[in-house]
């Protein structure tokens, strides 16, 4: 298939990020980020654990980056892919690095320009799945059919609401959380 | 004479290490390559598939080869960025020989062979063919392992010739041709996917085999649980169901003590121990005074564990051990594996599916390049040197005189001492870089300035090269046909890519031109590395690692074939043991009596504290590629000291102040990192760097006495802070250290 797969999603599940930085790697290789990667990992404290969090753009149903955009210059396409700032528009504000309730957006220098995983729409839109999720050693990040991940992983249920404070947000990338979970509470005041 | 010619600055200005960094826009002709090779990451043990991308004789970047069964694509930073030691501003392009106060300077080919064809013979002359040894890697495919081990009985007519699998799998070889009789995984990884309990010793997985990490995981999904021991809570270990931080150095009390826990609730397979193993009554007699109040003294681990451990692996219907370097760099390697292997036996899990046993095995080609002669003690087939039959036989595919086969020789650290001690003059190595990765360092140094003569085959000028009169430039993985033997025991294709740069030259072919020059040409006329390895599975055959019915068609048409593979039409054997037959003489499985001792180095009042060594994620051993690769430098640019912070108040160390460590061996300064991640009576600094920067000043040469392993993973050190912080790792260039 050379079309983008609407039967194929992404799930980020934490608890197996290993660190490694492969995804980030393999993610600068892209010739459109110019050697920046758009997946970042980090330490959550090393003093006190190797944990890691890794975090992607999580391609909001109603992508909060894209409202803010005085340019109109962020969009989501058909298939819920929100891509990143059109070159010709993006005014270098910083409002979609401010506003994205997941810290996403960078501004980048020298080129003045937002930019943010766009889900490899190059590769995605052929068919193939997105480069960091092809590459992730450990499952943290996987990119397969929602039937698929139900078969691998009966313990885990993927998860795409977030609460912040009173606002819900609903993402494209879902979150493997324990069965059963159907939302994640950020911030519930 | 082989002290540095020059200042090792100035060889550094012009050979490296430097690092690479691709082009923002990324090289030309990535998004139209000529050509996208099927190949394999150069590498660990996994051997991960992967695709390279070539343009005009250039590899320009990679795409993942999903379809691979093993990987599926996935692939750690290392994997991603392996692409960038191609065309690396550090790449050898000519023969060199040293020049006196200069450095090193071009030469012709036919210089660089003359000189050093005269040199072997002078040497062997005047002290006899063993003062002139051969150290090698087993980087190297099958093929150039094999031809190696040939060279160097045939051509170079040395006993010493011995590999770096020394630093790594043959503890593991050792106790598995104790038990089994033959020395490899006894399941491909598939079997994880339904084991109830894996249990993994000394292996810090998803650093050092990233990729493994999604096949324990599946298990886990499937409600599999996961015992992991070590002395640090590495990422592997922080989300497992048990975590045993055990003492370095105290492995073999913790699987003796847990064999007497099997005993003593009777969680034990009575039929297969009466039917398919032999030594049970010894191991349990060495075991019973291992109660869990002794082992909880021993090892450190609370009692409590220990038993919980117990049951997990007690009352599983299926399991599977895994253990790496963690339990087998010590001076009771052997003894360790032996210890692991007695669980797995008591309780029958073997030669079923999910249940299995492995070591996995740690460099590219370190299961095939440790089966077919590369070692001080074997022929191919994994056959015993001293073994008149094996000798025979082989003598027979070499078409030489018995009588010329050489013996046993010396192992890789002996081989050094021996040059240490004035013994052995001459040295030719190839893909080994002793400096950085040997215990002692400073003696390694010591003993290359010894040495008379001294010849390095290499893509890049390490460390240990640069002691050496005659550089001759070789190839990269990427550059010769060939095949790897992956940690599973999966033969698989090394593609050609591209061809060596300048007047570089294939390894093979600067192998066959010095046998040539030798006189030995005739014992080595090879057209092609298949032509190779269809000799190899003519030395193989009938040898307990037998390579016969596998060719290159056969690999490529199953992507990879498991060994053994006695004919044509055999198809290969993924799962070892499932018809209970053992490679041992009584054709049982065979336990071990395994009394614990201790390390070769326990902590005093003057080295109180223990150091323990191993490995970053994005470096891979010694660092001579991985060093020259930008990104994977910058994501951990220096080798830093893992302390807890209950013992960095006790020595008053602040985070990121430098810490001088010193053991009886030397001393060296590194950066404290404090961290709850680690046992408080343990340090761990990991081995990659170089010179001043090398913790391999402060290991010690503590070997096993049957694999003589050495003893890495523990040893007595005493810290003082320093009283200021260590400068920034972009001050220091740590991966250039002098």
């Amino acid at each position: 298939m050379n079309a983008f797969r609407t039967d194929q999603e992404f799930f980020l599940d934490p608890q197996r990020c290993i660190g490694c930085h492969a995804c980030e790697m393999a993610c600068a290789e892209c010739e459109t980020n110019g050697q920046t990667s758009m997946i970042h990992v980090d330490y959550v404290d090393r003093f006190s654990t190797v944990q890691t969090s890794v975090q992607v753009c999580m391609h909001c149903e109603d992508p909060v980056c894209a409202k803010v955009c005085p340019a109109v210059a962020i969009e989501k396409d058909e298939f819920g892919v929100v891509h990143s700032a059109r070159t010709d528009r993006c005014v270098a504000c910083s409002n979609c690095v401010m506003a994205c309730p997941f810290g996403v957006p960078q501004k980048i220098e020298p080129m003045q320009l937002m930019m943010k995983c766009n889900m490899c729409y190059d590769r995605t839109s052929a068919g193939k799945k997105p480069m960091c999720a092809t590459v992730c050693p450990s499952g943290a990040l996987t990119y397969t059919s929602r039937e698929e991940m139900a078969r691998k992983r009966p313990n885990s249920s993927p998860v795409n609401q977030f609460q912040f404070g009173q606002q819900i947000v609903k993402t494209k990338v879902n979150i493997m959380m324990p069965k059963g979970a159907t939302k994640i509470v950020v911030d519930s005041e | 004479m082989a002290t540095l010619p020059t200042s090792a600055e100035k060889i550094i200005a012009q050979f490296g290490p430097s690092l690479n960094f691709p082009p923002p826009e990324g090289y030309p002709g990535r998004d139209e390559p000529d050509e996208v090779i099927k190949t394999h990451c150069c590498f660990c043990g996994m051997q991960c598939g992967i695709k390279l991308c070539v343009k005009d004789n250039r590899i320009v970047g990679f795409e993942p080869w999903e379809e691979f069964p093993f990987n599926e694509g996935r692939l750690c930073p290392k994997g991603v960025q392996r692409y960038l030691q191609n065309n690396h501003p550090d790449r050898l392009l000519h023969p060199l020989e040293r020049s006196e106060g200069e450095g090193f300077r071009q030469t012709t080919w036919d210089q660089a062979m003359e000189r050093t064809v005269s040199e072997i013979r002078r040497i062997q002359n005047q002290h006899g063919p063993n003062a002139f040894a051969m150290l090698s890697g087993v980087s190297l495919t099958n093929e150039k392992s094999y031809l190696v081990g040939k060279f160097a009985r045939v051509a170079l007519k040395t006993a010493n010739l011995d590999y770096n699998g020394r630093l790594c799998m043959v503890s593991a070889g050792a106790g598995n041709k104790k038990a089994f009789g033959l020395d490899r995984a006894s399941n491909n990884y598939s079997d994880l996917e339904k084991a109830e309990v894996i249990m993994i010793c000394g292996t810090n997985v998803s650093e050092t085999f990233p990729t493994l990490t999604h096949w324990i995981w599946q298990a886990r999904d499937n409600g599999g649980k996961l015992i992991v021991v070590d002395p640090r809570l590495t990422p592997i270990a922080r989300t497992a169901d048990l975590h045993l931080a055990i003492r370095p150095g105290r492995d073999s009390a913790l699987y003796g003590a847990i064999l007497h826990q099997l005993i003593k609730h009777d969680w034990l397979d009575h039929d297969f121990i009466d039917h398919h193993t032999s030594g049970f009554e010894k191991a349990a007699e060495a075991v019973a005074p291992y109660d869990l109040a002794w082992a909880e003294t021993t090892t450190g681990i609370p009692a409590a564990k220990i038993l919980q451990a117990a049951e997990m692996w007690g009352q599983a219907a299926t399991s599977f051990l895994l253990h790496a370097r963690g339990i087998e760099h010590h001076s009771k390697g052997v003894e360790n594996v032996s210890a692991c292997i007695n669980l797995v036996l008591a309780t029958g899990r073997i030669g079923r599916p999910y249940c299995g046993y492995a070591t996995i095995t740690g460099q590219g080609n370190g299961q095939g390049g440790r089966e077919h002669g590369h070692k001080c003690d074997q022929l191919p087939g994994n056959r015993d040197i001293e073994n008149p039959e094996h000798r025979k036989y082989i003598s027979g595919v070499w078409g030489i005189d018995e009588k010329q086969m050489p013996g046993k020789g010396l192992t890789a650290y002996e081989i050094v001492e021996a040059i240490h001690r004035g013994e052995i003059k001459g040295l030719l190595s190839i893909c080994f870089n002793p400096l950085v990765s040997l215990p002692n360092s400073t003696m390694v140094r010591e003993a290359l300035d010894k040495l008379e003569h001294y010849v390095a085959i290499d893509f890049f000028l390490n460390e240990t090269a640069r002691h050496a009169d005659i550089i001759l430039p070789g190839s990269l993985h990427e550059e010769e046909e060939g095949t790897v033997t992956t940690a599973e025991g999966r033969v698989v294709r090394i593609r050609k890519a591209v061809s060596p740069p300048g007047d570089a030259r294939t390894d093979t072919s600067i192998l066959l031109e010095l046998a040539d020059r030798l006189g030995a040409g005739k014992h080595f006329s090879y057209a092609t590395s298949e032509e190779i390895f269809n000799e190899l599975r003519v030395a193989s055959q009938g040898g307990t690692a037998d390579y016969f019915g596998i060719t290159y068609q056969k690999i490529e048409d199953n992507m990879g074939v498991f060994w053994p593979c006695p004919s044509e039409d055999h198809p290969g054997t993924p799962r070892l043991w499932e018809d209970k037959k053992f490679c041992t003489p009584d054709g049982r499985a065979h336990f071990q009596p395994v009394a614990y001792r201790d390390p070769g180095e326990m902590t005093d009042p003057e080295y109180p504290v223990i150091l323990t060594t191993g490995r970053v994620v994005s470096q891979y051993l010694s660092g001579s590629q991985t060093r020259r690769i930008g990104k994977l430098v910058n994501q951990y640019p220096e080798p830093l000291l893992e302390i807890h912070p209950v013992m960095a108040a006790k020595f008053g160390i602040k985070d990121r102040e430098l810490v001088r460590v010193s053991t009886r061996r030397g001393a060296a300064e590194f950066p404290a990192q404090i961290v709850e991640t680690i046992r408080e009576d343990t340090v761990f600094v990991p081995y990659h760097w170089p010179g001043r920067k090398s913790v391999n000043q402060l290991t010690s040469g503590h070997l096993d006495p049957v694999s003589k392993i050495p003893e890495f993973k523990v040893c007595a050190c005493r810290l003082e802070p320093l009283g200021r912080q260590a400068p920034d790792a972009g001050e220091t260039q740590a991966y250039a250290s002098v």
